[in-house]
Protein backbone atom coordinates (compact mmCIF):
# COMPACT_ATOMS: atom_id res chain seq x y z
CA UNK A 1 0.00 0.00 0.00
CA UNK A 2 1.97 3.04 -0.94
CA UNK A 3 -0.48 5.74 1.51
CA UNK A 4 -1.09 4.42 5.03
CA UNK A 5 -3.77 6.78 6.73
CA UNK A 6 -0.72 8.00 8.49
CA UNK A 7 1.20 8.46 5.43
CA UNK A 8 -1.83 10.37 4.25
CA UNK A 9 -2.18 12.80 7.09
CA UNK A 10 2.06 13.35 6.48
CA UNK A 11 1.37 14.75 2.99
CA UNK A 12 -1.31 16.56 3.94
CA UNK A 13 0.07 18.27 6.75
CA UNK A 14 3.61 18.46 4.02
CA UNK A 15 1.16 20.07 1.58
CA UNK A 16 -0.25 22.60 3.76
CA UNK A 17 3.21 23.41 5.17
CA UNK A 18 4.05 24.61 1.57
CA UNK A 19 1.28 26.18 1.11
CA UNK A 20 1.94 27.90 4.17
CA UNK A 21 5.40 29.07 2.88
CA UNK A 22 4.27 30.49 -0.36
CA UNK A 23 4.96 28.00 -2.67
CA UNK A 24 2.76 27.12 -5.67
CA UNK A 25 1.74 23.98 -6.26
CA UNK A 26 2.27 22.18 -9.37
CA UNK A 27 0.69 19.72 -11.84
CA UNK A 28 2.91 17.07 -10.63
CA UNK A 29 2.98 17.35 -6.84
CA UNK A 30 0.98 15.64 -4.26
CA UNK A 31 -2.28 17.15 -3.71
CA UNK A 32 -5.19 16.36 -1.59
CA UNK A 33 -8.27 15.03 -4.09
CA UNK A 34 -10.52 18.12 -2.71
CA UNK A 35 -8.00 20.70 -3.43
CA UNK A 36 -7.53 19.02 -6.57
CA UNK A 37 -11.33 19.14 -7.20
CA UNK A 38 -11.81 22.70 -5.56
CA UNK A 39 -9.08 24.31 -7.89
CA UNK A 40 -10.28 22.25 -11.01
CA UNK A 41 -13.65 23.36 -10.63
CA UNK A 42 -13.19 27.17 -10.14
CA UNK A 43 -10.66 27.10 -13.00
CA UNK A 44 -13.43 25.36 -15.70
CA UNK A 45 -15.58 27.75 -13.86
CA UNK A 46 -13.38 30.41 -14.66
CA UNK A 47 -12.68 29.40 -18.08
CA UNK A 48 -16.97 28.80 -19.17
CA UNK A 49 -17.55 32.45 -17.46
CA UNK A 50 -14.38 33.87 -20.16
CA UNK A 51 -16.47 32.00 -23.13
CA UNK A 52 -20.28 32.66 -22.09
CA UNK A 53 -19.09 36.13 -21.28
CA UNK A 54 -18.26 36.91 -25.22
CA UNK A 55 -21.98 36.52 -25.66
CA UNK A 56 -23.69 39.51 -24.47
CA UNK A 57 -20.77 41.81 -25.30
CA UNK A 58 -20.95 40.06 -29.03
CA UNK A 59 -24.54 40.99 -28.93
CA UNK A 60 -23.53 44.17 -29.83
CA UNK A 61 -20.24 43.78 -31.97
CA UNK A 62 -22.22 44.06 -35.18
CA UNK A 63 -24.46 47.37 -33.84
CA UNK A 64 -21.32 49.17 -32.39
CA UNK A 65 -22.43 52.82 -33.27
CA UNK A 66 -19.04 53.83 -34.65
CA UNK A 67 -15.81 52.38 -36.28
CA UNK A 68 -13.68 53.17 -33.42
CA UNK A 69 -16.00 51.34 -30.75
CA UNK A 70 -16.51 47.99 -33.07
CA UNK A 71 -13.01 47.50 -33.54
CA UNK A 72 -12.40 48.01 -29.71
CA UNK A 73 -15.35 45.91 -28.81
CA UNK A 74 -13.79 43.22 -31.03
CA UNK A 75 -10.56 43.19 -29.54
CA UNK A 76 -11.97 43.45 -26.05
CA UNK A 77 -14.04 40.10 -26.62
CA UNK A 78 -11.12 38.54 -28.78
CA UNK A 79 -8.79 38.85 -25.46
CA UNK A 80 -12.09 36.95 -23.56
CA UNK A 81 -11.86 34.15 -26.12
CA UNK A 82 -7.89 33.75 -25.52
CA UNK A 83 -8.75 33.80 -21.40
CA UNK A 84 -10.87 31.21 -22.14
CA UNK A 85 -8.41 29.17 -24.13
CA UNK A 86 -5.16 29.67 -21.02
CA UNK A 87 -7.87 28.59 -18.49
CA UNK A 88 -9.06 25.75 -20.36
CA UNK A 89 -4.94 24.86 -20.72
CA UNK A 90 -4.44 25.70 -16.56
CA UNK A 91 -7.50 22.93 -16.48
CA UNK A 92 -6.11 20.81 -18.46
CA UNK A 93 -3.06 20.38 -16.24
CA UNK A 94 -5.39 18.86 -13.66
CA UNK A 95 -6.49 16.14 -16.02
CA UNK A 96 -9.72 17.54 -17.26
CA UNK A 97 -9.85 17.87 -21.14
CA UNK A 98 -11.44 21.22 -22.42
CA UNK A 99 -14.20 18.75 -24.12
CA UNK A 100 -15.28 17.27 -21.14
CA UNK A 101 -14.89 20.59 -19.34
CA UNK A 102 -17.51 22.11 -22.34
CA UNK A 103 -19.91 18.58 -21.57
CA UNK A 104 -20.41 19.15 -18.16
CA UNK A 105 -20.99 22.61 -18.87
CA UNK A 106 -23.81 21.75 -21.46
CA UNK A 107 -24.97 19.18 -18.85
CA UNK A 108 -25.28 22.32 -16.18
CA UNK A 109 -23.21 20.10 -14.21
CA UNK A 110 -20.47 23.07 -14.43
CA UNK A 111 -21.18 26.87 -14.19
CA UNK A 112 -20.55 29.89 -15.40
CA UNK A 113 -20.65 33.69 -13.95
CA UNK A 114 -24.20 34.29 -13.65
CA UNK A 115 -23.48 38.00 -14.46
CA UNK A 116 -24.00 37.05 -18.05
CA UNK A 117 -27.33 35.93 -17.76
CA UNK A 118 -28.51 39.34 -17.87
CA UNK A 119 -29.20 40.71 -21.34
CA UNK A 120 -27.55 43.56 -22.92
CA UNK A 121 -30.16 45.93 -23.64
CA UNK A 122 -28.64 49.70 -25.05
CA UNK A 123 -25.27 50.33 -26.11
CA UNK A 124 -24.71 51.69 -22.89
CA UNK A 125 -24.61 48.00 -21.27
CA UNK A 126 -21.69 47.69 -23.21
CA UNK A 127 -20.18 50.18 -21.24
CA UNK A 128 -21.63 49.21 -17.74
CA UNK A 129 -19.90 45.51 -18.66
CA UNK A 130 -16.55 46.86 -19.28
CA UNK A 131 -16.04 49.38 -16.78
CA UNK A 132 -18.05 47.21 -13.80
CA UNK A 133 -18.11 43.74 -14.65
CA UNK A 134 -14.29 43.42 -15.67
CA UNK A 135 -14.02 46.13 -13.08
CA UNK A 136 -14.82 43.40 -10.91
CA UNK A 137 -13.36 40.56 -12.49
CA UNK A 138 -9.88 42.71 -11.87
CA UNK A 139 -10.51 43.07 -8.03
CA UNK A 140 -10.89 39.00 -8.24
CA UNK A 141 -8.06 38.06 -10.36
CA UNK A 142 -5.80 40.72 -8.99
CA UNK A 143 -6.36 38.68 -5.58
CA UNK A 144 -5.95 35.30 -7.77
CA UNK A 145 -2.58 35.95 -8.97
CA UNK A 146 -1.20 34.91 -5.91
CA UNK A 147 -3.38 31.94 -5.80
CA UNK A 148 -1.66 28.58 -4.54
CA UNK A 149 -2.00 26.56 -7.70
CA UNK A 150 1.03 27.53 -10.47
CA UNK A 151 -0.60 27.19 -13.42
CA UNK A 152 -4.15 28.98 -12.18
CA UNK A 153 -1.99 31.90 -10.71
CA UNK A 154 0.33 32.26 -14.05
CA UNK A 155 -2.69 32.50 -16.17
CA UNK A 156 -4.28 35.10 -13.91
CA UNK A 157 -1.00 37.54 -14.39
CA UNK A 158 -1.16 37.21 -17.77
CA UNK A 159 -4.65 37.52 -17.89
CA UNK A 160 -4.60 40.57 -15.60
CA UNK A 161 -2.60 42.42 -18.00
CA UNK A 162 -5.13 42.82 -20.84
CA UNK A 163 -7.97 43.35 -18.48
CA UNK A 164 -7.48 47.25 -17.38
CA UNK A 165 -7.51 48.06 -21.10
CA UNK A 166 -11.30 46.08 -20.84
CA UNK A 167 -11.98 48.38 -17.72
CA UNK A 168 -10.64 51.83 -19.51
CA UNK A 169 -12.93 50.67 -22.82
CA UNK A 170 -16.11 50.75 -20.72
CA UNK A 171 -15.26 53.43 -19.09
CA UNK A 172 -14.48 55.43 -21.96
CA UNK A 173 -18.08 54.56 -23.69
CA UNK A 174 -19.54 55.93 -19.97
CA UNK A 175 -17.49 59.00 -20.17
CA UNK A 176 -18.66 59.94 -23.72
CA UNK A 177 -22.17 59.19 -22.70
CA UNK A 178 -22.98 60.96 -19.43
CA UNK A 179 -21.36 63.47 -20.68
CA UNK A 180 -23.31 63.37 -24.28
CA UNK A 181 -27.28 64.27 -24.75
CA UNK A 182 -29.97 63.75 -22.61
CA UNK A 183 -30.84 60.45 -24.10
CA UNK A 184 -27.35 59.52 -23.95
CA UNK A 185 -26.92 60.17 -20.28
CA UNK A 186 -30.45 58.44 -19.22
CA UNK A 187 -29.02 55.29 -21.33
CA UNK A 188 -25.75 55.08 -19.03
CA UNK A 189 -27.52 55.89 -15.84
CA UNK A 190 -30.09 52.70 -16.69
CA UNK A 191 -27.27 50.52 -16.97
CA UNK A 192 -25.06 51.68 -14.31
CA UNK A 193 -28.54 50.81 -11.78
CA UNK A 194 -29.23 47.53 -13.57
CA UNK A 195 -25.82 46.13 -13.61
CA UNK A 196 -24.13 47.34 -10.38
CA UNK A 197 -26.30 44.67 -8.00
CA UNK A 198 -25.23 41.93 -10.10
CA UNK A 199 -21.74 43.33 -10.28
CA UNK A 200 -21.71 43.24 -6.80
CA UNK A 201 -23.22 40.10 -6.95
CA UNK A 202 -19.91 38.63 -8.88
CA UNK A 203 -18.01 38.69 -5.58
CA UNK A 204 -19.94 35.19 -4.30
CA UNK A 205 -22.71 35.06 -1.45
CA UNK A 206 -21.62 37.50 1.86
CA UNK A 207 -18.54 35.11 3.81
CA UNK A 208 -21.10 34.14 6.29
CA UNK A 209 -23.26 32.25 4.03
CA UNK A 210 -20.24 30.92 1.90
CA UNK A 211 -19.43 27.04 3.73
CA UNK A 212 -16.66 26.49 1.19
CA UNK A 213 -14.39 29.53 1.76
CA UNK A 214 -12.70 28.89 4.84
CA UNK A 215 -11.25 25.86 3.93
CA UNK A 216 -10.42 27.69 0.10
CA UNK A 217 -8.82 30.73 2.18
CA UNK A 218 -6.79 27.58 4.14
CA UNK A 219 -5.45 26.01 1.07
CA UNK A 220 -4.74 29.99 -0.30
CA UNK A 221 -6.80 28.92 -3.18
CA UNK A 222 -8.81 32.43 -2.53
CA UNK A 223 -6.60 35.22 -1.06
CA UNK A 224 -9.64 37.30 -0.09
CA UNK A 225 -13.10 36.59 1.50
CA UNK A 226 -15.71 37.70 -0.78
CA UNK A 227 -16.85 40.66 1.26
CA UNK A 228 -13.73 42.07 1.18
CA UNK A 229 -13.28 41.99 -2.41
CA UNK A 230 -16.60 43.40 -2.73
CA UNK A 231 -15.57 46.26 -0.51
CA UNK A 232 -12.85 47.05 -2.62
CA UNK A 233 -14.58 47.47 -5.69
CA UNK A 234 -17.45 49.30 -4.26
CA UNK A 235 -15.28 51.82 -2.64
CA UNK A 236 -13.25 52.18 -5.99
CA UNK A 237 -15.95 52.76 -7.79
CA UNK A 238 -17.92 54.93 -6.08
CA UNK A 239 -15.69 57.82 -6.81
CA UNK A 240 -16.03 56.64 -10.55
CA UNK A 241 -19.44 57.22 -10.58
CA UNK A 242 -18.70 60.68 -9.21
CA UNK A 243 -16.92 61.30 -11.49
CA UNK A 244 -19.19 60.42 -14.24
CA UNK A 245 -21.61 62.64 -12.80
CA UNK A 246 -24.48 60.05 -12.60
CA UNK A 247 -26.47 59.28 -9.83
CA UNK A 248 -25.93 56.80 -7.37
CA UNK A 249 -27.58 53.49 -8.17
CA UNK A 250 -28.76 52.93 -4.73
CA UNK A 251 -29.64 55.28 -1.76
CA UNK A 252 -27.91 53.42 0.98
CA UNK A 253 -24.43 53.99 -0.58
CA UNK A 254 -23.14 56.54 2.06
CA UNK A 255 -19.81 56.81 3.01
CA UNK A 256 -19.18 55.45 6.93
CA UNK A 257 -16.77 57.23 8.32
CA UNK A 258 -16.07 54.86 11.23
CA UNK A 259 -15.57 51.50 9.07
CA UNK A 260 -13.56 53.87 6.70
CA UNK A 261 -15.51 52.35 3.58
CA UNK A 262 -18.50 53.15 1.96
CA UNK A 263 -21.84 51.24 3.17
CA UNK A 264 -23.81 49.74 0.45
CA UNK A 265 -27.01 48.39 1.51
CA UNK A 266 -28.50 44.72 1.42
CA UNK A 267 -28.07 43.42 -1.47
CA UNK A 268 -30.86 40.92 -3.39
CA UNK A 269 -29.67 37.70 -2.46
CA UNK A 270 -32.98 35.70 -3.72
CA UNK A 271 -32.97 37.18 -6.40
CA UNK A 272 -29.28 36.18 -6.86
CA UNK A 273 -30.06 33.12 -6.35
CA UNK A 274 -33.32 32.60 -8.21
CA UNK A 275 -31.03 33.80 -11.35
CA UNK A 276 -28.16 31.01 -10.57
CA UNK A 277 -31.04 28.26 -10.33
CA UNK A 278 -32.19 29.21 -13.98
CA UNK A 279 -34.51 32.25 -13.73
CA UNK A 280 -32.24 35.12 -15.24
CA UNK A 281 -33.80 36.14 -18.45
CA UNK A 282 -30.63 34.70 -20.41
CA UNK A 283 -29.65 31.68 -18.93
CA UNK A 284 -31.03 29.01 -21.46
CA UNK A 285 -29.96 31.13 -24.30
CA UNK A 286 -26.34 31.48 -23.49
CA UNK A 287 -26.59 27.43 -23.01
CA UNK A 288 -28.51 26.87 -25.99
CA UNK A 289 -26.19 29.24 -28.20
CA UNK A 290 -22.94 27.84 -26.48
CA UNK A 291 -24.23 24.63 -27.44
CA UNK A 292 -25.46 25.24 -30.88
CA UNK A 293 -22.30 26.57 -31.61
CA UNK A 294 -20.65 23.85 -30.12
CA UNK A 295 -22.57 21.27 -32.35
CA UNK A 296 -22.51 22.88 -35.56
CA UNK A 297 -18.77 23.04 -35.58
CA UNK A 298 -18.73 19.40 -35.13
CA UNK A 299 -18.66 18.66 -39.19
CA UNK A 300 -15.56 20.82 -39.01
CA UNK A 301 -13.62 19.31 -36.56
CA UNK A 302 -14.41 15.89 -37.40
CA UNK A 303 -12.90 17.61 -40.84
CA UNK A 304 -9.98 18.73 -39.88
CA UNK A 305 -9.37 15.25 -37.75
CA UNK A 306 -10.05 13.22 -40.85
CA UNK A 307 -7.61 15.39 -42.90
CA UNK A 308 -4.55 15.06 -39.80
CA UNK A 309 -4.92 11.71 -39.95
CA UNK A 310 -5.09 11.41 -44.48
CA UNK A 311 -1.95 13.18 -44.20
CA UNK A 312 -0.02 11.51 -41.68
CA UNK A 313 -0.91 8.02 -43.37
CA UNK A 314 0.37 9.80 -46.65
CA UNK A 315 3.38 10.37 -45.09
CA UNK A 316 3.95 7.27 -43.36
CA UNK A 317 3.21 5.18 -46.89
CA UNK A 318 5.87 7.72 -48.36
CA UNK A 319 8.53 6.98 -46.06
CA UNK B 1 -26.56 61.71 -55.92
CA UNK B 2 -24.48 58.80 -54.60
CA UNK B 3 -21.18 59.63 -56.41
CA UNK B 4 -19.15 62.60 -54.93
CA UNK B 5 -17.53 64.09 -58.25
CA UNK B 6 -14.06 63.12 -56.88
CA UNK B 7 -12.88 60.00 -58.26
CA UNK B 8 -10.09 59.91 -55.96
CA UNK B 9 -12.90 59.59 -52.85
CA UNK B 10 -15.53 57.31 -54.75
CA UNK B 11 -12.96 54.94 -55.42
CA UNK B 12 -11.69 54.94 -51.62
CA UNK B 13 -15.10 54.98 -50.37
CA UNK B 14 -15.68 51.19 -53.10
CA UNK B 15 -12.52 49.68 -51.27
CA UNK B 16 -13.50 50.76 -47.92
CA UNK B 17 -17.40 49.10 -48.52
CA UNK B 18 -16.08 45.83 -49.15
CA UNK B 19 -13.72 45.50 -46.20
CA UNK B 20 -16.35 46.83 -43.89
CA UNK B 21 -19.12 44.48 -45.15
CA UNK B 22 -16.86 41.97 -45.32
CA UNK B 23 -15.43 42.37 -41.91
CA UNK B 24 -19.27 42.95 -40.35
CA UNK B 25 -19.97 39.56 -41.80
CA UNK B 26 -16.90 37.84 -40.25
CA UNK B 27 -17.47 39.75 -36.90
CA UNK B 28 -21.01 37.94 -36.68
CA UNK B 29 -19.21 34.42 -36.12
CA UNK B 30 -17.69 35.90 -32.78
CA UNK B 31 -18.99 33.46 -30.09
CA UNK B 32 -20.13 31.24 -33.26
CA UNK B 33 -17.40 29.77 -34.44
CA UNK B 34 -16.04 25.66 -34.44
CA UNK B 35 -13.84 25.99 -31.59
CA UNK B 36 -12.17 28.53 -29.44
CA UNK B 37 -8.94 29.16 -31.70
CA UNK B 38 -11.17 29.78 -34.96
CA UNK B 39 -13.31 32.80 -33.31
CA UNK B 40 -9.89 34.03 -32.29
CA UNK B 41 -8.91 33.76 -35.61
CA UNK B 42 -11.84 34.95 -37.24
CA UNK B 43 -11.86 38.22 -34.92
CA UNK B 44 -8.82 38.81 -35.77
CA UNK B 45 -9.54 38.85 -39.66
CA UNK B 46 -12.19 40.70 -39.35
CA UNK B 47 -10.53 43.57 -37.19
CA UNK B 48 -7.76 43.82 -39.96
CA UNK B 49 -11.12 44.23 -42.77
CA UNK B 50 -12.96 46.56 -40.33
CA UNK B 51 -9.60 48.39 -39.42
CA UNK B 52 -8.67 48.54 -43.32
CA UNK B 53 -11.90 50.47 -44.00
CA UNK B 54 -11.80 52.61 -41.12
CA UNK B 55 -8.38 53.50 -42.81
CA UNK B 56 -9.92 53.92 -45.63
CA UNK B 57 -13.39 56.56 -44.97
CA UNK B 58 -11.26 58.45 -43.03
CA UNK B 59 -8.73 59.34 -46.10
CA UNK B 60 -11.87 59.50 -48.25
CA UNK B 61 -13.65 61.93 -45.48
CA UNK B 62 -10.33 64.01 -45.28
CA UNK B 63 -9.75 64.17 -49.16
CA UNK B 64 -13.51 65.17 -50.08
CA UNK B 65 -13.17 67.58 -47.30
CA UNK B 66 -17.24 68.50 -46.67
CA UNK B 67 -17.50 67.95 -43.20
CA UNK B 68 -18.12 64.15 -43.24
CA UNK B 69 -16.56 62.27 -41.01
CA UNK B 70 -15.41 58.38 -41.28
CA UNK B 71 -18.65 57.26 -39.79
CA UNK B 72 -20.86 59.77 -41.56
CA UNK B 73 -19.70 57.82 -44.58
CA UNK B 74 -20.09 54.36 -43.09
CA UNK B 75 -23.08 54.81 -40.92
CA UNK B 76 -25.18 57.40 -42.58
CA UNK B 77 -25.51 56.18 -45.98
CA UNK B 78 -28.00 53.44 -47.63
CA UNK B 79 -27.91 50.30 -49.25
CA UNK B 80 -28.34 52.50 -52.87
CA UNK B 81 -25.44 54.09 -51.83
CA UNK B 82 -23.29 51.42 -50.84
CA UNK B 83 -20.49 50.42 -53.75
CA UNK B 84 -19.09 47.37 -51.95
CA UNK B 85 -18.99 43.88 -54.54
CA UNK B 86 -21.64 41.92 -53.68
CA UNK B 87 -19.29 38.90 -52.79
CA UNK B 88 -18.92 40.59 -49.55
CA UNK B 89 -22.32 41.44 -48.33
CA UNK B 90 -23.49 37.36 -48.89
CA UNK B 91 -24.35 36.09 -45.65
CA UNK B 92 -21.72 34.27 -43.54
CA UNK B 93 -23.17 31.32 -44.15
CA UNK B 94 -22.09 28.07 -42.77
CA UNK B 95 -18.27 27.89 -42.27
CA UNK B 96 -17.32 26.40 -45.52
CA UNK B 97 -19.00 29.31 -47.22
CA UNK B 98 -17.20 31.58 -44.86
CA UNK B 99 -14.01 29.83 -45.91
CA UNK B 100 -14.61 29.56 -49.74
CA UNK B 101 -15.53 33.06 -49.33
CA UNK B 102 -12.13 34.11 -47.83
CA UNK B 103 -9.82 32.24 -50.07
CA UNK B 104 -11.58 33.75 -53.10
CA UNK B 105 -11.40 37.36 -51.64
CA UNK B 106 -8.00 36.88 -49.97
CA UNK B 107 -6.53 35.45 -53.15
CA UNK B 108 -7.98 38.84 -55.28
CA UNK B 109 -6.83 40.84 -52.36
CA UNK B 110 -3.08 39.75 -52.32
CA UNK B 111 -3.14 40.24 -56.24
CA UNK B 112 -5.22 43.34 -56.00
CA UNK B 113 -2.91 45.31 -53.45
CA UNK B 114 0.32 44.06 -54.50
CA UNK B 115 -0.72 46.27 -57.61
CA UNK B 116 -1.68 49.23 -55.87
CA UNK B 117 1.08 49.65 -53.56
CA UNK B 118 2.17 51.11 -57.13
CA UNK B 119 -0.12 53.68 -56.75
CA UNK B 120 0.48 57.27 -57.21
CA UNK B 121 -1.49 57.98 -54.76
CA UNK B 122 0.24 57.47 -51.80
CA UNK B 123 -2.13 56.82 -49.11
CA UNK B 124 -3.75 54.67 -51.13
CA UNK B 125 -0.09 52.75 -51.64
CA UNK B 126 0.70 52.70 -47.74
CA UNK B 127 -2.71 51.04 -47.21
CA UNK B 128 -2.12 48.63 -49.71
CA UNK B 129 1.45 47.84 -48.30
CA UNK B 130 -0.05 47.54 -44.65
CA UNK B 131 -3.36 45.41 -46.05
CA UNK B 132 -0.65 42.97 -47.96
CA UNK B 133 0.65 41.86 -44.73
CA UNK B 134 -2.40 40.70 -43.25
CA UNK B 135 -4.03 39.25 -46.70
CA UNK B 136 -0.62 37.14 -46.29
CA UNK B 137 -1.61 35.93 -43.17
CA UNK B 138 -5.44 35.83 -44.30
CA UNK B 139 -4.83 33.38 -47.75
CA UNK B 140 -2.31 31.01 -45.51
CA UNK B 141 -5.13 30.67 -42.66
CA UNK B 142 -8.11 30.44 -46.10
CA UNK B 143 -5.76 28.31 -48.36
CA UNK B 144 -5.05 25.62 -45.29
CA UNK B 145 -8.91 25.03 -44.73
CA UNK B 146 -9.98 24.75 -48.05
CA UNK B 147 -7.53 21.93 -48.28
CA UNK B 148 -8.72 20.33 -44.84
CA UNK B 149 -12.16 20.60 -45.68
CA UNK B 150 -11.74 19.85 -49.84
CA UNK B 151 -10.08 16.61 -48.40
CA UNK B 152 -11.30 16.21 -45.13
CA UNK B 153 -14.49 13.89 -44.48
CA UNK B 154 -17.27 13.89 -47.18
CA UNK B 155 -19.74 16.34 -45.39
CA UNK B 156 -16.77 18.31 -45.35
CA UNK B 157 -16.39 18.17 -49.15
CA UNK B 158 -20.17 18.07 -50.12
CA UNK B 159 -20.55 21.80 -48.11
CA UNK B 160 -17.28 22.88 -49.23
CA UNK B 161 -18.02 22.35 -53.24
CA UNK B 162 -21.52 23.73 -52.85
CA UNK B 163 -20.23 27.09 -51.22
CA UNK B 164 -18.08 27.05 -54.55
CA UNK B 165 -20.74 26.65 -56.91
CA UNK B 166 -22.56 29.42 -55.06
CA UNK B 167 -20.47 31.71 -54.67
CA UNK B 168 -18.81 31.29 -58.00
CA UNK B 169 -21.56 33.71 -59.39
CA UNK B 170 -20.29 36.44 -57.66
CA UNK B 171 -16.55 35.77 -58.82
CA UNK B 172 -16.57 37.74 -61.70
CA UNK B 173 -17.71 41.02 -60.21
CA UNK B 174 -14.55 41.38 -58.66
CA UNK B 175 -12.51 41.96 -61.72
CA UNK B 176 -14.93 44.44 -63.45
CA UNK B 177 -13.54 47.92 -64.50
CA UNK B 178 -16.10 50.79 -65.32
CA UNK B 179 -15.56 54.42 -66.25
CA UNK B 180 -14.77 55.60 -63.12
CA UNK B 181 -11.40 52.60 -62.33
CA UNK B 182 -11.00 53.03 -65.90
CA UNK B 183 -10.03 56.83 -66.02
CA UNK B 184 -7.79 55.99 -62.24
CA UNK B 185 -6.25 53.27 -63.62
CA UNK B 186 -4.58 55.55 -66.46
CA UNK B 187 -3.84 58.03 -64.14
CA UNK B 188 -2.02 55.32 -62.45
CA UNK B 189 -3.72 55.93 -59.43
CA UNK B 190 -6.45 53.02 -59.52
CA UNK B 191 -5.77 48.91 -60.14
CA UNK B 192 -6.51 47.20 -63.38
CA UNK B 193 -8.63 44.18 -62.12
CA UNK B 194 -9.06 43.00 -65.42
CA UNK B 195 -5.73 41.83 -65.81
CA UNK B 196 -5.89 40.12 -62.34
CA UNK B 197 -8.22 37.60 -63.44
CA UNK B 198 -5.54 34.70 -65.32
CA UNK B 199 -3.12 34.56 -62.32
CA UNK B 200 -6.26 34.20 -59.41
CA UNK B 201 -7.69 31.52 -61.66
CA UNK B 202 -4.40 29.41 -61.67
CA UNK B 203 -3.94 30.51 -57.65
CA UNK B 204 -7.67 29.13 -57.21
CA UNK B 205 -7.42 26.22 -59.49
CA UNK B 206 -3.93 24.63 -57.72
CA UNK B 207 -5.62 25.06 -54.37
CA UNK B 208 -8.99 23.63 -55.16
CA UNK B 209 -7.18 20.46 -57.27
CA UNK B 210 -5.36 19.57 -54.05
CA UNK B 211 -8.81 19.94 -52.07
CA UNK B 212 -10.43 17.59 -54.32
CA UNK B 213 -12.84 20.29 -55.00
CA UNK B 214 -13.76 21.39 -58.61
CA UNK B 215 -14.52 24.75 -60.35
CA UNK B 216 -17.47 25.25 -62.08
CA UNK B 217 -17.37 26.21 -65.68
CA UNK B 218 -20.49 28.24 -66.13
CA UNK B 219 -20.58 32.06 -66.85
CA UNK B 220 -23.29 33.23 -64.57
CA UNK B 221 -22.02 36.45 -63.42
CA UNK B 222 -23.96 38.31 -60.82
CA UNK B 223 -23.17 42.00 -60.70
CA UNK B 224 -24.04 45.48 -59.67
CA UNK B 225 -22.32 46.58 -56.39
CA UNK B 226 -20.70 49.39 -57.68
CA UNK B 227 -23.82 50.92 -58.72
CA UNK B 228 -25.84 50.25 -55.71
CA UNK B 229 -27.79 47.49 -57.06
CA UNK B 230 -27.12 44.95 -54.07
CA UNK B 231 -28.38 41.77 -52.58
CA UNK B 232 -31.44 42.14 -50.14
CA UNK B 233 -28.84 41.00 -47.64
CA UNK B 234 -27.52 44.20 -47.68
CA UNK B 235 -30.12 46.40 -46.21
CA UNK B 236 -30.19 44.11 -43.27
CA UNK B 237 -26.32 44.23 -42.32
CA UNK B 238 -26.82 47.93 -42.33
CA UNK B 239 -29.95 47.98 -40.80
CA UNK B 240 -27.81 46.48 -37.76
CA UNK B 241 -24.79 48.27 -38.08
CA UNK B 242 -26.25 51.69 -38.40
CA UNK B 243 -29.12 51.13 -35.72
CA UNK B 244 -27.60 53.29 -32.82
CA UNK B 245 -26.84 56.16 -35.35
CA UNK B 246 -30.05 56.11 -36.94
CA UNK B 247 -32.00 56.03 -33.47
CA UNK B 248 -29.94 58.47 -32.35
CA UNK B 249 -28.68 61.07 -34.71
CA UNK B 250 -26.55 63.64 -34.23
CA UNK B 251 -24.58 61.82 -31.01
CA UNK B 252 -21.00 61.22 -30.41
CA UNK B 253 -20.32 57.66 -29.09
FE1 LIG C 1 -11.31 38.04 -19.28
FE1 LIG D 1 -12.11 41.21 -19.57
Amino acid sequence: MPNSEANLEQLEVDFQARIDAEERIEPKDWMPEKYRKTVLRQMSQHAHSEVIGMQPEGNWITRAPSLHRKIVLLAKVQDEAGHGLYLYSAAETLGATREELVQLMHEGKAKYSSIFNYPTLTWADIGAIGWLVDGAAIVNQVALQRTSYGPYSRSMIRICKEESFHQRQGYEIMLKLANGSPEQKAMAQDALNRFWEPSLMMFGPTDADSPNSAQSMKWKIKRKSNDELRQAFVDQTIKQIEVLGLEMPSKDIKWNEERGHYDFGELNWDEFFAVIKGNGPCNRQRLAHHKKAHDEGAWVREAARAYEAKKKARAEKAA
Amino acid sequence: MTETNTPIVDYTIRLADDSLTLGHRLSEWCSNGPFLEEDIALINVSLDYVGRARMLYAYAAETENQGRSEDDICYLRDTREYRNLLINELPKGDFAFTIVRQFFVDTFNLLFYTELLNSKDSTLAAIAGKSIKETKYHLRRSKDWMVRLGDGTEESHNRCQAAIDELWDYVTEMFDMDELETGLAAQGVAVDRTALREQWQQIVKEVTDEATLTLPDHDIAIRGGRTGIHTEHLGYLLAELQYVQRAYPGNTW
